[in-house]
């Protein structure tokens, strides 16, 4: 009987796992993750995305979409160079949102990668879960442009089924034969990785066998750029994550999304394990709609530690939530030197959003590459743009340079506005 | 025309704070009077929306910005020193 059922204190010997053991000492599954695909504004791919990576590439740039030129923050981490007909035929290119196409441009990377066949029984067994906070914005701000500025009274006929929230799960669904467990979760910055601890979750506990998940975003564009605007958040010139002379966020675009699979499956078939997804927590502040809780953050860290069985000192790594404002990152430093005593100053933390920036929905989802890079590669994924220490984020925040580092155990953190929390924890199989 | 920018901010500000407009002093920061950092990123919407001017401030380096919000009567001076640039 599993500890957790009889209340037995878990010992550290109990908590080892065994190379191959397809449950946890608690009897639960164990949940791998299989394949990897992204698009972001540093590359098309994971290979480019990493590489991008280990060479302190920045992907922040000049806005490049209509009406540009009335928006007081001008700067982004566009994807630039894409061409959806370069991937998808003219009826999908209708019926796809950005989002959409990011989303499975994503999963076929992933699916490929795992080497899956939905067809037969493993499609009743896998379904799909993404994170999205503006799901298809870009449709949105196109159509209202068409009958309010525009003064048009028709709408292209697929209008609601490009812009809805679940656009990009369902094609997922329908590209690859999955008939088990799908939907959308929102919940702003926090979106991806609370998908992706659900996928994890329902693999754990045998509701699914494979589960697509990750999630993302394509709100660069006039009226999700403006929105922005309007909390006086962003920053005009760069996104520095830890650094005393943050200005604010840089918002960024793409997806991410992973193939996550029962131990098992993955292991009886001989499948090339990324990493094992240990645990997940989430926790709401349940305090501002907008100013982060230190706190909270906490609970969610620590939660995610104790569900994976993990102790504080196993942990290497940290992909921060990072946004580069005044008010998260210096929150984020407290909760982690509170969640960590000592060990705070002996691990490592950094923002990738200072490269990739911050994808909102979909931003967990791109941020685990750093995690599978550090476990997998040994290489940690550096903040850049980092130039004045604060002493309110006296952290190692792997400043400007990618570094070579061997870790067992990371963490990916998230916290969204309205409060709401989700880490993962991860580790090297 | 200075006297009405003057009463016209302590209004929006007093609908902010919830206070009467004559309890608002020129001496009082935002935060004693229980103004948060939303709640002065709302005030500041409202002035530009009030005068159509572009105030430039950024809620993570409010000390850095040049619209000096550290009391009323600074944020007074700001905002009609805007409005006559624009009339200008």
């Amino acid at each position: 009987m599993s500890a957790k059922r009889t209340g037995k204190k878990k010992t550290e010997e109990s908590r080892t796992v065994k190379s191959f053991d397809p449950l946890t000492p608690d009897g639960l599954r164990r949940v791998v993750i299989t394949g990897a695909g992204t698009i972001n504004a540093l590359g098309h791919d994971v290979a480019t995305t990493l590489e991008a990576f280990r060479e302190a590439r920045c992907g922040i740039t000049q806005l490049d979409f209509r009406d540009v030129e009335r928006l007081s923050i001008q700067i982004g981490a566009q994807i630039h160079d894409w061409r959806p007909e370069s991937y998808f035929n003219r009826q999908q290119i209708l019926l796809y949102d950005k989002f959409t196409q990011f989303t499975l441009l994503a999963a076929k990377q992933a699916v490929g990668q795992a080497g899956l066949n939905f067809q037969g029984k493993l499609g009743l067994r896998a379904g799909v879960v993404l994170g999205t906070a503006g799901g298809g914005l870009n449709t949105w701000d196109d159509n209202y442009r068409a009958v309010y500025e525009e003064g048009k009274n028709r709408v292209h006929p697929f209008v609601v089924p490009k812009l809805m929230n679940n656009a990009a799960a369902s094609h997922v669904s329908m590209e690859f034969g999955l008939r088990g467990p799908s939907f959308t979760v929102a919940t702003a910055c926090a979106s991806s990785n609370h998908a992706m601890g659900l996928a994890f979750q329902m693999i754990r506990s045998g509701a699914a066998q494979v589960m697509l998940t990750g999630g993302s975003e394509a709100m660069l564009c006039f009226g999700g750029v403006k929105a922005w605007e309007g909390l006086r958040v962003m920053s005009k010139d760069a996104c520095r994550p830890f650094s005393a002379n943050r200005n604010g966020m840089v918002q960024g675009e793409g997806a991410g999304v992973f193939v996550f699979e029962d131990y098992e499956s993955a292991h009886t078939r001989g499948a090339d394990i990324l990493a094992e997804v240990v645990g997940f927590a989430m926790s709401s502040d349940a305090q501002d709609i907008v100013m982060p809780s230190a706190q909270g953050a906490e609970r969610a860290i620590s939660g995610a530690l104790s569900d994976a069985g993990l102790n504080p000192e196993q942990i290497g790594y940290i992909n921060a939530h990072g946004t580069g404002t005044a008010a998260n990152d210096k929150t984020e430093c407290a909760a982690v030197a509170h969640a960590f005593g000592h060990h705070a100053d002996r691990l490592m933390i950094s923002s990738t959003k200072s490269m990739h920036g911050h994808l909102i929905g979909g931003t967990g989802a791109v941020e685990l590459l750093a995690c599978i890079m550090a476990l997998r590669d040994g290489v940690i994924a550096p903040t850049i743009g980092y130039q004045e220490p604060d002493p309110e984020c006296a952290l190692d925040v792997v400043p400007n340079e990618a570094r070579d580092a061997q870790v067992d155990a990371v963490l990916s953190n998230a916290f969204a506005f309205g409060g709401l929390n989700a880490v993962i924890a991860l580790r090297r199989v | 025309m200075t006297d009405t920018v003057k009463s016209r901010i302590k209004e929006l500000i007093a609908e902010q704070a919830m206070l009467e407009p004559d309890q608002i002093s020129d001496e009082a920061t935002p935060e004693e009077l229980g103004i948060d950092s939303l709640g002065l990123v709302e005030s500041i919407f409202a002035i530009e929306e009030e005068f159509d001017i572009t105030i430039p401030f950024n809620a993570n380096e409010p000390e850095k910005s040049e619209f000096d919000i550290s009391t009323m009567g600074t944020i007074i001076a700001a905002v009609e020193r805007l409005v006559a640039e624009k009339a200008a």
